[in-house]
């Protein structure tokens, strides 16, 4: 049973990927570029799906599967044209397919109505053509996943004449691909009485035999009824890795070897396997596995095999990652402290060894972050069913088109990307796009284009989410704003300004809430979850033309660009991403504002001064301004303040470590992380501090320490 | 009869702080070390000394003697921690130094006398006497800040 299960765990994990596959191709399809190749990628996929749910007993799958495959044969053999119609029922079909997958592995249900519609679609997209669809079911049914033996008459009396030949010498990219003779030739034998021979004269002796080389090649010989056709449907998927010649049998050749019946006998399948042990596993055969064995071998043949990965437990990564970390600091430290003996010369061994030691361990984090690094893809291939489901819910036309899904990205980055770019595209689809009739007014494609697209830039991944619709209509927005109270009528504002209102909590255009886009979930919480993450989120619009929401990302959240400040002679770093800017104040810069709080102007606008060491309750009395610096930062909220330090010592990256760990949480602290002197310095936690100051309403400075205590 | 002895037997870490003699259970002590600067906490309890480097993990330090009502220890080098592990976190122990291991049976710990003031008896399980000495035996389970306790004074 457990093994049972546990193939049934593989089938599922290979029917997403062949689901992938097959969304791919049908997209390729849509976007006018796929070729037969593509056709025959995504016949298989649906194809090796039917056949594993077959051999698991998923009924309803089977039924869907199968329709959809009809339909795709139809359009395989070109007797359905592959036009833009075909390919979008296609792709909704591509979405129920999935439902369907995903119900027989969680147990859940499938909207029925939606999958038996679609089933009527594709059924007439198939009967509409000249070839119904019905003839083919009968052996499409059979071969993937109809696995009951043969029985196959074994006399070495001579063939009738008339019969089918079939040489099939499999070449080595046959078995390197992952197919298996045995399963071609079974098919075979199932359509109808045969016989088959193996040649073995080709197996040369051992010390020269390649264990991975193939040298056996058989002879088939089948009743002459049935069609060519169905007979190279078989191999249709390693043609191009075997010699194969189908004639008609003039006179019968002697047996070479011997008879090999393609089911019963085991010793004649065994023999060769000794010989030639072309496949990694061949004494995987138990009664559950053809059925996954013929999807796989359906599904991995004309696709590129695969680059061999290993499964890996995320947390010993993660301990890989700390431990690295943790040699980085060291190796810092080791450098430092030679360099501070004075006793070894730059040329010396000990310091070209100590230089060679930091190129490696440079080396080795780059390369032990990149085993966490995964493309985007994972979250962008779910997004092209999203926008269709959308685009069909509000009665637009919508091309999602999608650019750098091979960006690598850290993996704690790549959950998180999912809900901004999620929304992002709703909101693209349902604010963004204008209905079809109105877009044909303005002169526009009826359909509308949304690109998303991954970058990396200067060290940041960067997701673009562009539409062509009609951009922000900026008196609106400004109209909308003014009504909620939420900026000032009589305040000028630029273009930039105006756009950037979206981000304010509590602002939402659609004038009736929609299902699509208003859940109660705003622009301002997507600009949130991106700034949790040290990102940025910015638009840019032109009316009429479309707008682009431009997002940037850390590549990773194990690591941090920090500015490194000293204040009340503790080493602090501030999160590069809340600092707009640094600067000195001037004499009268600073402005008092009570008993104990001050402001400080800059370019006329008045921000908040905070006085960090006596925030954190390092110190009691305040620095002096104009002894300090100041680092301006913004807060997730959007409100800026000026942060009084003592000293700025400069940028770097900084390895994150938890405080709650091994402690808990610290007010004004978002984090720790460990110094090149092997000292742990504290991240400032800028919104916490910018919020405390807020909330703090006592009448004298806290004196947090004996407060606490 | 070994098994007897075993299943009874406490091994015990015996430390110094001041004058006075403690011991922790074995069993929670990862490892011991030399004195290292800590980075200071904002808004914490005076014993909590701050937060040190333990090859790559970050672990707050408690000030023990101030945890248990005496002044703040003056750290030099000659102070050691004690490294142990409270429940899933691992907390360093800074006392004056590290005496000896001890073996015992169960039977051997005393009840606290009632002498005790309230800071010492929320920490103290029981006494060992060993050669006429007197150890205290720490628990460490409210050694750490009472969250809720912070909470409301912060």
């Amino acid at each position: 049973m457990d093994a049972f299960e546990s193939i049934k765990v593989t089938f599922f994990q290979e029917c997403d990927e062949q689901l992938a596959e097959l969304e791919n191709g049908l997209m390729a399809l849509e976007a006018g570029d796929g070729d037969g190749e593509v056709i025959n990628a995504v016949f298989r996929a649906v194809h090796s799906v039917k056949g594993g749910a077959g051999a698991f007993g998923y009924e309803d799958l089977v039924k869907f599967a199968h329709t959809f495959e009809t339909a795709l044969d139809l359009m395989r053999s070109g007797k359905l044209a592959i036009d833009a119609d075909a390919v979008r029922v296609m792709l909704r079909a591509s979405d129920v397919l999935a439902d369907l997958v995903h119900a027989a592995r969680d147990g859940g249900s499938v909207d029925q109505e939606r999958c038996d519609t679609l089933a009527e679609e594709l059924t007439l997209l198939a009967s509409g053509e000249s070839k119904p669809a019905a003839m083919l079911e009968p052996e499409e049914e059979e071969d993937s996943f109809g696995f009951t033996p043969l029985q196959i008459a074994l006399d070495d009396t001579p063939a009738p004449s008339g019969r089918w030949r079939i040489k099939f010498k499999p070449h080595q990219a046959l078995y390197a691909k992952g197919n298996d003779p045995l399963f071609l030739l079974r098919e075979v034998a199932r359509l109808g009485e045969c016989e088959i021979e193996m040649d073995a004269d080709g197996v040369p002796s051992l010390d020269a035999l390649d264990p991975d080389g193939s040298y056996l090649s058989w002879t088939v010989y089948l009743d002459g009824e049935k069609a060519e056709s169905d007979i190279r449907d078989i191999f249709d998927f390693v043609e191009s890795d075997c010699d194969l010649v189908i004639d008609r049998e003039g006179a019968a050749p002697k047996p070479v070897v011997e008879i090999v019946p393609p089911v019963a006998a085991t010793p004649a399948v065994a023999a060769p396997r000794a010989v030639a042990p072309a496949r990694a596993e061949p004494e995987h055969r138990d009664e559950a596995e053809p059925g996954k064995a013929a999807a796989s071998a359906g599904g991995a043949s004309a696709s590129a095999p695969p680059a061999a990965t290993i499964r890996v437990d995320l947390e010993r990564v993660d301990r890989l990652i700390d431990l690295v970390g943790e040699l980085v600091i060291n190796q810092a430290m080791l450098a430092q402290r030679v360099g501070e003996t004075g006793a070894v010369e730059r040329s010396s061994s000990v310091a070209l060894g100590l230089d060679e030691l930091e190129q490696l361990t440079r080396e080795l984090q780059d390369s032990v972050m990149a085993i966490r690094a995964q493309p985007v893809k994972s979250v962008f291939q779910r997004m092209p069913r999203l926008v269709r489901e959308i685009a069909t819910a509000t009665g637009k036309q919508v091309r999602l088109v999608m650019e750098g899904e091979g960006t690598e990205v850290d993996k704690t980055v790549i959950e998180r990307l999912s809900d901004p770019i999620t929304h992002m595209l709703r909101n693209a689809v349902d604010h963004g796009l204008e209905g079809p009739d109105e877009r044909i007014d303005a002169g526009k494609p009826a359909e509308g284009t949304i690109k998303l697209a991954a970058l990396h830039r200067s060290g940041r991944i960067v997701i673009e989410v562009s539409d062509d619709g009609r951009g922000i209509n900026r008196e609106r927005v400004r109209a909308k704003a003014i009504e909620k109270g939420l900026i000032s009528p009589d305040v000028p504002m630029s273009d930039e300004e105006i756009d950037n209102i979206i981000f304010l909590p509590g602002f939402s255009t659609a004038s009736a809430i929609s299902d699509i886009s208003g859940r109660g979930v705003g622009m301002d919480v997507v600009k949130r979850s991106i700034q949790a993450l040290g990102g940025r989120i910015s638009i840019t619009s032109q009316p009429g033309r479309g707008s682009t929401f431009t997002l940037s990302l850390p590549l990773t959240l194990a690591v941090l660009d920090g500015m490194v400040v000293t204040s009340a002679e503790q080493t602090l770093i501030a999160p590069l991403t809340t600092i707009i800017e640094t600067l000195q104040p001037k004499d009268g810069e600073v402005h008092r504002m009570g008993p104990n709080r001050a402001v400080l102007s800059v370019r006329d606008s008045f921000v908040p001064l905070i006085d960090v060491g006596v925030s954190l309750g390092f110190h009691e009395t305040p620095t002096s301004p104009t002894d300090g610096v100041i680092l301006l930062v913004e807060s997730e909220g959007g409100g800026r303040a000026a942060l009084l330090v003592d000293a700025i010592q400069g940028q770097r990256q900084v390895v994150i470590k938890s405080l709650e760990a091994n402690y808990q949480r610290v007010e004004g602290v978002a984090a720790a992380t460990i110094l090149g002197d092997g000292r742990v310095a504290l991240i400032l936690d800028v919104d916490g501090l910018v919020a405390q100051r807020a909330a703090d309403n006592r009448t004298s400075d806290p004196i947090p320490l004996a407060k606490a205590g | 009869m070994t098994d007897i002895n075993s299943a009874n037997r406490i091994e015990l870490i015996s430390f110094r702080i001041g004058d006075q003699e403690y011991c922790v259970d074995i069993m929670a002590v990862r490892e011991i070390r030399g004195w290292a600067a800590a980075t200071p906490l904002p808004h914490s309890p005076a014993y909590v000394r701050g937060v040190i480097n333990l090859r790559g993990a970050v672990l707050p330090i408690i000030d023990l003697a101030n945890r248990l009502g005496f002044g703040a220890t003056e750290t030099s080098a000659r102070n050691v921690i004690i490294v142990v592990r409270i429940g899933g976190r691992v907390v360093g122990l800074l006392v004056d130094a590290v005496s000896e291991i001890l073996t015992t049976t169960a039977d051997a710990v005393q009840p606290t006398p009632d002498v005790a003031c309230d800071a010492v008896k929320k920490f103290v399980k029981g006494i060992l006497a060993v050669e006429g000495r007197m150890i205290s035996w720490i628990v460490l389970d409210q050694i750490l800040p009472d969250d809720a306790v912070l909470e409301v004074a912060a």
